[in-house]
Order: C-alpha cells, then sequence, then structure tokens
C-alpha cells in the first residue's frame, strides 16, 4: 500500500463515502422499464447538463441489467442517484436503491403508479433532485492516483487507418497509463478473433493465457450463430476488408504490456494494469448481437469502473455517453477535415506527416491528464450522454481470470 | 511532458511511395495513405506502376502478384485467403479475398458467403 501511494497525482477527486474517487460528480436519473423512459427523460431535463439519463428498457428479470444497473449507480463519477419506475416491471428495484444508499450516495425511487402519473412524477423528480444534488454538492474533493484511476478505450466507426494511427496512438498512451500505475481496459473480445494466439503470449501467466483463447473462441461461436461478424458495411468502405484485419488493428490498442487478467461486465480491476473485458455472453446466444452498438460496450466498460473511455475513430463516430467522458481519437485526416468539432485528437497527423506515432501517443496521453482534470471533451461540450443497456447473461469469471487478485 | 513508454516493433512502418506505406517487412499489401487516381503512376517494388482503379485512404493494394489461395498479409499476420489471382498494385479488397473466419456483410448483400 504504502509503494501505491506513491503514484502520480492525476486530478483533484470527488471523493464517494464508498472509498471511490471520481473525476465528474454526476447525478443519475434511471428508468427502470422503457414504460418510465419519458418521465424519466423530463425529471432529468430539470437536473441541469451533470444530471444524466441512464435506464433499461426491458419488463422481463435479467441478472446481468441489475447488476449493471448498480454498479452504474455506485459508479465513482455518480455522487447521486434517482430511480423511476413504472410499478409493474421486474427490475429489482429495492435492492438496486438499497444497496446505491447503502454506498453513502443520496438514492431515491419514485413510482409512477403509486405517484399519480406522468405529470405528478415529473414534479416530485424535479423535487426529489433538488434533494439529491443538495447532498451531491457537499461531496469532499481529494487528490486522485494513477493507481486508482481506471481508463477504458473502444474502436468504432473503424477504417483502413485507424490500425495505422489512432489505434497504436492508444497504445502508447495505454503503456504510459500503465507504467504511471493505472488501471487499463480493452475489449470486445469479437473482435480480437484472429488475434488469439499473440494476444495470449502476452499474459502474464498460462492459465491466463488459456481463458483468453476460450474467450475469444466463444466469440468466434457466438457471432457464427449470429451469422455475422462484428464488421460494418463503413469498415469495408474504409478499405477493411475482414473481420480478422479489423481485429490486427483494434488490438493495436491494448498497446505492449502484459495482460493481468479478463474481466467480465461489472468487475473492477483488482489493481493497476491491463485487463481484457469479454463483452460476449456465455451460454448458447439467446438475446441476439452481443452489443448492439458502441455505447453498449462503452457502458460496459464503466460499469468496470472506467473514468473515461477513449474512443478511436476513422469513419467518424460523433458518441459520447453518459457517467463518463469519452474522448474521440480520430484515426483518418479526411475525416478530421470533415468532422474536426467531434474530435478531440487527429491522430491522422500520422498520416500526413505532420507528427510521429510518438506524439500523437503523447497528445492521447496529455488530453487524458486534462479531461480528469475537469476540461470537457467533444462530446461533453456537444452535450452528448448515450446510454444502451440490453439483455445478456454472464457466468462469473474463473479463478485463473485474475492471477494477481488480493 | 511525459516520456511515453518506447514502442518497440511499431516503428518499422515503411514509406514505400509517398502514398503507400508497408506497415510490416513481412505484408505483402500497402496500405493508402493519401488517395490515387486511376491512371496514376506510382512505384511498387522498385517498378512504376499505373494504377487501374482509384484507391481510397485505408485501402489496400497487392505488393506483389497474389495467387488464389494465398494469405493476404498485414501487421505481418494473415487477415485472409485470395480468392482470385491479383495483379501488383491492384486493389485488394472484397471482390479478390476474404476473411477465414467469419464471411463480411456490405449493405446490398447482407452475407457474403463465398
Amino acid at each position: 500500500m504504502t509503494e501505491k501511494k506513491q503514484t502520480k497525482q492525476i486530478a483533484n477527486g470527488y471523493v464517494r463515502k464508498d472509498g471511490g474517487k471520481g473525476i465528474r460528480n454526476i447525478v443519475v436519473v434511471a428508468y427502470l422499464v422503457e414504460c418510465a423512459h419519458h418521465v424519466a427523460r423530463k425529471i432529468a431535463e430539470q437536473g441541469g447538463e451533470n444530471t444524466h439519463l441512464i435506464g433499461f428498457p426491458g419488463c422481463y428479470p435479467n441478472e446481468y441489467a441489475r447488476e449493471m444497473m448498480l454498479s452504474l449507480c455506485t459508479h465513482p463519477n455518480v455522487g447521486g442517484v434517482l430511480l423511476v419506475s413504472l410499478g409493474c416491471e421486474s427490475m429489482d428495484r429495492d435492492s438496486v436503491l438499497a444497496d446505491a444508499r447503502d454506498s453513502g450516495r443520496a438514492a431515491e425511487l419514485l413510482i409512477i403508479q403509486d405517484t399519480g402519473g406522468t405529470r405528478a412524477t415529473i414534479d416530485a423528480g424535479g423535487a426529489a433532485l433538488e434533494r439529491i444534488w443538495a447532498e451531491a454538492h457537499q461531496v469532499q474533493r481529494a487528490p486522485l492516483y494513477a493507481h486508482e484511476l481506471v481508463v477504458g478505450t473502444i474502436c468504432g466507426g473503424s477504417d483502413g487507418t485507424s490500425g495505422i494511427s489512432a489505434n497504436p496512438g492508444v497504445g502508447l498512451c495505454f503503456d504510459q497509463l500503465i507504467a504511471d500505475g493505472a488501471a487499463c481496459i480493452f475489449e470486445e473480445t469479437g473482435e480480437l478473433i484472429g488475434c488469439e494466439g499473440v494476444m495470449a503470449e502476452r499474459a502474464v501467466n498460462e492459465g491466463l493465457a488459456e481463458e483468453i483463447i476460450a474467450c475469444v473462441d466463444k466469440a468466434e461461436r457466438y457471432y457464427t450463430t449470429m451469422g455475422f461478424g462484428s464488421f460494418a458495411p463503413g469498415n469495408a468502405d474504409g478499405g477493411l476488408t475482414t473481420l480478422e484485419e479489423k481485429s490486427m488493428g483494434a488490438y493495436s490498442k491494448s498497446g505492449s504490456s502484459s495482460i493481468n487478467g479478463l474481466i467480465k461486465p461489472g468487475d473492477k480491476p483488482p489493481g493497476g494494469g491491463l485487463y481484457l473485458l469479454d463483452v460476449v455472453p456465455d451460454g448458447e446466444p439467446r438475446f441476439g448481437f452481443p452489443n448492439i452498438s458502441d455505447n453498449a460496450e462503452i457502458v460496459e466498460m464503466i460499469a468496470c469502473g472506467s473514468h473515461l473511455i477513449l474512443f478511436t475513430t476513422g469513419r467518424g463516430s460523433v458518441v459520447g455517453s453518459a457517467i463518463s467522458p469519452v474522448i474521440k481519437i480520430c484515426a483518418n485526416p479526411e475525416t478530421y477535415a470533415r468532422m474536426s468539432g467531434d474530435m478531440d485528437i487527429n491522430a491522422g497527423a500520422v498520416l500526413t506527416g505532420e507528427s510521429s506515432l510518438q506524439q500523437v501517443g503523447e497528445s492521447i496521453y496529455r488530453k487524458v491528464m486534462s479531461i480528469a482534470e475537469g476540461e470537457l471533451s467533444c462530446s461533453e461540450a456537444l452535450g452528448h450522454q448515450e446510454f444502451i443497456l440490453t439483455y445478456k447473461s454472464f457466468e462469473p469469471i474463473g479463478p485463473a481470470c485474475l492471477p494477481f487478485r488480493g | 511532458m511525459s516520456e511515453l513508454v518506447e514502442a518497440k516493433a511499431r516503428n518499422n512502418i515503411k514509406q514505400i511511395e509517398q502514398k503507400l506505406i508497408l506497415l510490416h517487412e513481412n505484408d505483402n499489401v500497402l496500405i493508402c495513405i493519401s488517395p490515387l487516381k486511376a491512371g496514376e503512376t506510382t512505384t511498387i517494388g522498385g517498378e512504376k506502376s499505373v494504377m487501374q482503379t482509384a484507391i481510397a485512404v485505408g485501402h489496400k493494394v497487392a505488393h506483389h502478384a497474389l495467387a488464389v489461395g494465398d494469405k493476404v498479409i498485414k501487421y505481418g499476420a494473415a487477415i485472409g485467403s485470395v480468392t482470385c489471382a491479383i495483379d501488383e498494385g491492384e486493389h485488394v479488397h472484397l471482390h479478390n479475398m476474404r476473411s477465414d473466419y467469419i464471411a463480411s456483410h456490405s449493405r446490398s448483400s447482407y452475407a457474403k458467403t463465398e
């Protein structure tokens, strides 16, 4: 522990009563079924830009969704929670509320059927938000150190430039963050098909290497059953031809550090280092595609505690996220020229000869530091707060997945 | 401000021509980093080569002729197999190579099997 205290100070964090430290102070309004979505949105609109709307649309029970909801409501960036239930859906609202309160956060629950319908609940929600914010504003501040920082990475709208500029640039940034003591998460095992061999060689031990191979095998089986790989038409327009080609490019986001563990959505990295997030459900394919679009993966990395997300794009994605800032790193100089207002970093400068890969890696790293200190990312400033949570099922990770767990 | 950890194996990208790069010494495709027009002359493998089609940024061209069944190598790794003979300098894409794992799909055809 004494060694950990010497890591670099990253930001003036928001200290939660459960020990977490955030880089933002957000209140979430969460609808617990689609039927409560409109009411929850109208409530969230009264709370200002730091009040974010999240939710789960389904009426049928799902343990993954409940655990995700709880992880998100108790994320270090979250200072308060307002749950909005229609009344008859299956989500176990009482346990989510109780656990959120146990974490020391201001948390309330409104049930539309008991409160008197749409108008009455929107009004009651506004009043509840005032109480929750009054408490959330009282949050203590203290330095957040590198070993307390969690950063996730994803690529979206990839093209033939992603794997030669933005993704290796993020890899360099990851190497530096890990050297500082931070935990870094890369994911989408369905986009690592073809890389399992080289990836397993980087595992800290043999047991973890076997788990990594097995989890990519699972992803390939799952996607084969679905009939599609994780490969969109825009990927082909941008010069990518096959899933394994996209995979090799995506893989470079992970940098060159050893892989310390394999986690599943909602699992928190037990310490600094590099972690692979397995986003493909266990068991027979049941609920459809593992991740219907990029935000489904972003939400899962946030549920694992990610304070911020590094998002690389070649074709040009515009998304952000609820709860954690998204930093956009544009791989393609032509895309950057068209969409610079959405992009925090122009990694395409590597291709035009304006900067080296090393310089791009350094600018991503500096951007992580300034966004952690409170600067708004492009997607935050533009008001992007996308959120998706769908049905899934997972078995808990096995003991070989986290060799160094304390 | 920060000393980024040295990236070893990653700095072997070779500029073959102003608009084409070789990512790894074992690769048999080059990557376009600036648009090439049809009819434009480039130098591939020491020889002058006239582009038969336009090539957009991020797309691949053959570094040398490839035969049916050859593995296409990029980043030093196989990214699929050749499905019809490819000339040096020719565009390498969905029409002449395919995945060794899961078939790619496009907007017009949901699943391109063969």
